[in-house]
């Protein structure tokens, strides 16, 4: 049975918790350093060692980030919300418990857009809770024989856990839920809200149930998902087997399964996980999180303005498709280069194409930041305008945005020196045309005796005459009056 | 101003003196055991308010050069690379650190028969046990060696101990004394204590090691009063004019010892000479204090004590699989105390159990809190009771745990509550110490080591040993 007829009758349940790291310069209950890469147990202390005796202090520029990632997310920040611990004995797991929010999480009932319904009405997930909580370590094991390493400089590191309704009704969806997620944080700039480094990292809860049924089957959560496309293809590989254990006239067990990028296969975790009870409480060394409604209202105050927001703005302001729109909003720093080019040249949609076509595909190629690229913003504004003024063609501006990208210079001077300045002036275009027709005498007798249709083969040829260099325009204009 | 007789005491017992004393108590099968490290360089400063006066830690707070253990086999030999805020304060004042004293494994008992590294003698009587968990601390003082000591207190582990051995114990306000570099039993209830041969010195001690820390989040950003103005006893013939003095009747139970009831009567007798007015008052919950303590501090305990797990520092037991190499670390290293408080503490908090235990607890904590503001609330400013139920028992006579339990049923509620509290000795029976305790509205340690000061005055005068 195809995979498309297995899952038929057979309605698909998803949510998504999400674990993003907080970018602050030290760990949420202690201040050693977060970043990355450093050599093993580098950036450790008696804290986050949970050494005996150390205590945790909460760091309040984590909770300005989280508080401003609840905001974007649509949520509710509560003015008290409760540090818990949750017990669980792992190698890589200092304290023998992780300090997170259980019961009173620092926010609430948010919502995001992941795109527009059939009918036209905006198609909505709701985000159940965003609490705050400490990293733990990595285990490693493939670096010693017989042996494993624990690294402690990722314990502590500052997350929020971002969990939503099980909202969420196709492979798709959860794709986009997640990309939605991912921008609007970066955004916010509370998190890189890198999937590959692991600063964003996605759990799938996911089960299936018959078309119309109230409750929800028995879930499995995905763990392991390192990219978008990921998500969504482990979703589609679950969706099926979770399908077909249900036809046969089997159970789902409650698992936790892990996705294999390189196989492209879910398969179940080796460890059972999912039994524990974690048995959490308060954490009595933390006294209750409280957050005036001044400090709240002034973190929102802090915020950008969010994709959503942008997203109506930039189609009405700018008369630009949707699709633009979309591409354009992918990130924070390209939406808002954009916007710069778009207001430098006075020309939004040919800022759009550029933007879209060349810049990104030689950000892609050269592998350079846009804030590093070579052509900046006032740059790539004065080509634009060259453009639009008709003083290069556009294959020319092609050409001198490559000559930009290797050299220095205005770019109306860089297209002087090279040549791909438009010739306008009659002097040197009826110079040109003169000697194309006395070179072509019989096409010449033809055209100036009433055959139009030859007036292209001549541009062609004074074009072609002339290097590129003349104004197509303005020999058409010419050649039409010598035909009379 | 020339120093007070008690500080000159304190400044002539020197490090060397200390010495001596310790060589002659500790030594011999019968020795006190009360310290399970020393440092015999140990000079302390020139300069400060303790400068090179000897003072003796509890070996669960964390020091630089010393080991510190917990008295449990699961820290034997551990090196802590940081020092516990009070013990740095103690140091920075002068004080000359000679030892980590012995005392119940974690701090979890009240005898100081829990000891992985053996039980510490009671000093006035070496058959008796100085009462727990901060037995040695206790010991060190009685015995001469100190005159000040550190030990904590979760549910009277420094008041029992003093009263048991005829010193002065106090336990601060919840927040005065900063947790840092204590190592947690049950942190909602842990706090540094102080030991002293006497009220203003054990008040010295405090009023150095408390003050708001940074480094703990529960630590109170509230201004230490001076304590040693407190403690200074004015010489009008009524010092305690217009103080009012609570006796709440639940810590004078029928089924009181008559001999320990008469001995509070008599310092409640002392306290209205001072001028005192004495008012019977009601904390109804008192009761409900031994389960709700050891509920609340078992499951703390469970959560504190995972972090023994053999993987990053202390004893690894040998094993093949991770979860071998857990279970033969914890079980080999912990005590039976400790083990039956961890499993309690564990079961408490399991899915199911949570809400009829752990939650029940915590709304009790609560009335118990709100009854001790509501006393203080009504124009009673300190109330005084008896400190433990009985004297100094023998070595090995309390073997079932409940009954020991017991011996904390004055003291757990000031813990619960958050308040200060204290311990000094008020008299004797047969021999051996009673303490008496005061209990004042949090931050109220000044007004409560006013009136301690007062008392132990009117006791010198009158002739009490």
């Amino acid at each position: 049975m195809s995979s498309e007829t297995i899952t038929n009758g057979w309605e698909l349940v998803i949510g998504l918790e999400v674990h993003c790291q907080l970018k602050t310069r030290s760990k949420i209950f202690c201040g050693c350093a977060t970043s990355f890469g450093d050599a093993p147990n580098a950036n450790t202390c008696p804290v986050c060692l949970g050494l005996p005796g150390a205590l945790p202090v909460l760091n309040a520029h984590a909770v300005e980030l989280a508080t401003r990632a609840s905001i974007a997310l649509g949520c509710t920040v509560h003015e008290t919300s409760i540090f818990a611990r949750k017990n669980y004995f792992y190698p890589d797991l200092p304290k023998g418990y992780q300090i997170s929010q259980f019961d009173r999480p620092l926010a609430t009932a948010g919502a995001i857009v992941v795109g527009v319904q059939p009918d036209g009405t905006p198609r909505v997930i709701r985000v159940h809770r965003v609490h705050m909580e400490e990293d733990a370590g990595k285990s490693v094991h493939d670096r010693f024989a017989d042996m494993s390493a624990i690294d402690l400089n990722r314990a502590g590191t500052p997350l929020v856990e971002i969990v939503s309704e099980p909202d969420i009704r196709s492979a798709a969806e959860a794709g986009a839920y997640a990309r939605r997620m991912k921008q609007i944080l970066e955004y916010a700039d509370v998190s890189d809200a890198n999937m590959e480094e692991g600063s964003l990292r996605v759990d799938v809860n996911i089960s299936v149930r018959r078309h119309g049924d109230a409750a929800l089957g028995t879930k499995t959560e995905i763990k392991n998902l390192n990219s978008f496309s990921a998500i969504e293809r482990a979703v589609e590989i679950e969706y099926a087997r979770q399908c077909r254990v249900l036809t046969e006239g089997g159970v789902v067990e409650q698992q936790t399964m892990l996705y294999d990028d390189k196989r492209n296969e879910v398969r179940p975790a080796r460890s059972k996980e999912g039994s524990h009870d974690y048995r959490y409480f308060p954490d009595p060394d933390l006294p209750p999180l409280r957050l005036p409604s001044a400090f709240i209202k002034h973190q929102a105050d802090a915020l950008p303005e969010l994709p959503p927001a942008r997203r109506s703005r930039f189609a009405a302001q700018y008369g630009l498709p949707e699709n633009d729109v979309e591409q354009l909003l992918a990130t924070r720093e390209l939406a808002d280069r954009f916007e710069a080019v778009a207001s430098a040249s006075g020309d939004a949609k040919r800022a759009a194409n550029w933007m879209l076509g060349t810049v990104l595909a030689s950000v892609n190629a050269s592998g350079l930041a846009l804030s590093a690229h070579p052509v900046s913003v006032d740059r790539l504004a004065a080509l634009i305008k060259l453009e639009v003024a008709g003083d290069v063609s556009n294959t020319a501006a092609r050409q001198l945005f490559a000559m930009l990208e290797q050299q220095d210079g205005e770019p109306l001077e860089v297209a002087r020196a090279a040549g791909l300045l438009q010739v306008r002036d009659d002097g040197a275009l009826v110079g040109w045309i003169d000697e194309v027709l006395a070179e072509n005498p019989a096409e010449a007798a033809r055209f100036l005796g009433g055959e139009k249709k030859l007036q292209g083969v001549l541009v062609g040829l004074v074009m072609k005459k002339s290097k590129g260099a003349a104004d197509p325009k303005k020999v058409n204009q010419l050649l039409a009056a010598r035909a009379g | 101003m020339s120093s007070p007789a008690w500080f000159e005491r304190l400044r002539a017992h020197t490090v060397d003196d200390a010495w001596r004393t310790y060589d002659a108590v500790q030594a011999g099968p019968e020795g006190l055991n009360a310290f399970l490290a020393v440092d015999r360089s140990a000079r302390g400063a020139d300069t400060g308010r303790l400068a090179g006066i000897p003072v003796a830690v509890k070996d669960n707070l964390a020091t630089l050069g010393l080991p510190t253990t917990c008295a449990s086999r699961v820290l034997a030999g551990y090196m802590s690379p940081f020092e516990a805020t009070a013990v740095r304060r103690l140091r920075e004042a002068g004080a000359a650190v000679i030892g980590k004293t012995n005392m119940d494994e974690f701090a979890m008992g009240s005898s100081n028969e829990n000891s992985a590294f053996g039980p510490v003698r009671n000093p006035l009587d070496r058959e008796r046990v100085p009462g727990g968990s901060s037995g040695g601390s206790a010991a060190a003082v009685a015995s001469g060696v100190v005159r000040i000591a550190l030990g904590s207190e979760t549910g009277g582990s420094v008041r029992q101990p003093a009263s048991f051995c005829g010193i002065v114990g106090i336990k601060p306000t919840y927040g005065r004394v900063s947790r840092y570099g204590l190592v947690a039993y049950a942190s909602s209830l842990d706090n540094v204590g102080v030991f002293g041969a006497s009220v203003a010195e054990a008040a010295l001690g405090l009023e150095i090691i408390a003050g708001h820390d940074r480094f703990d989040a529960t630590s109170a950003a509230v201004t230490v009063p001076d304590l040693t103005v407190a403690t200074t006893v004015s010489t009008e013939a009524r010092p305690l004019a217009g103080l009012v003095v609570g006796r709440p009747v639940e810590y004078f139970p029928a089924s009181l010892d008559a001999r320990i009831a008469e001995q509070c009567e008599r310092a409640l007798q002392l306290l209205r000479d001072l001028g005192a007015e004495v008012r019977d008052v009601s904390l109804p919950s008192t009761e409900l204090a031994i389960p709700v303590y050891y509920i609340i501090a078992p499951a703390e305990a469970s959560s504190n004590l995972a972090r023994y797990d053999g993987v990053r520092f202390g004893v690894r037991a040998a094993a093949d699989d991770l979860g071998s190499m857990y279970e033969r670390t914890r079980s080999g290293g912990f005590g039976d105390e400790v083990t039956r408080r961890i499993l309690l503490g564990t079961y408490v908090l399991s899915a199911g159990y949570y809400d009829a235990y752990y939650r029940r607890a915590q709304a009790v904590r609560t009335l118990i809190t709100q009854e001790f503001a509501q006393v203080f609330a009504s124009g009673v400013h300190v109330l005084f009771t008896p400190t433990a139920p009985t004297t100094a028992f023998r070595l090995g006579e309390v073997s079932d745990p409940y009954e020991m339990y017991l011996s904390d049923i004055f003291t757990v509620t000031a813990n619960l509550a958050g308040v200060p509290a204290m311990s000094q000795p008020i008299g004797t029976v047969d021999g051996l110490p009673v303490g008496g305790q005061l209990m004042a509205p949090h931050f109220g340690e000044a007004t409560m080591l006013r009136v301690a000061a007062a008392l132990e005055h009117a006791q010198r005068a009158g002739g009490m040993s």
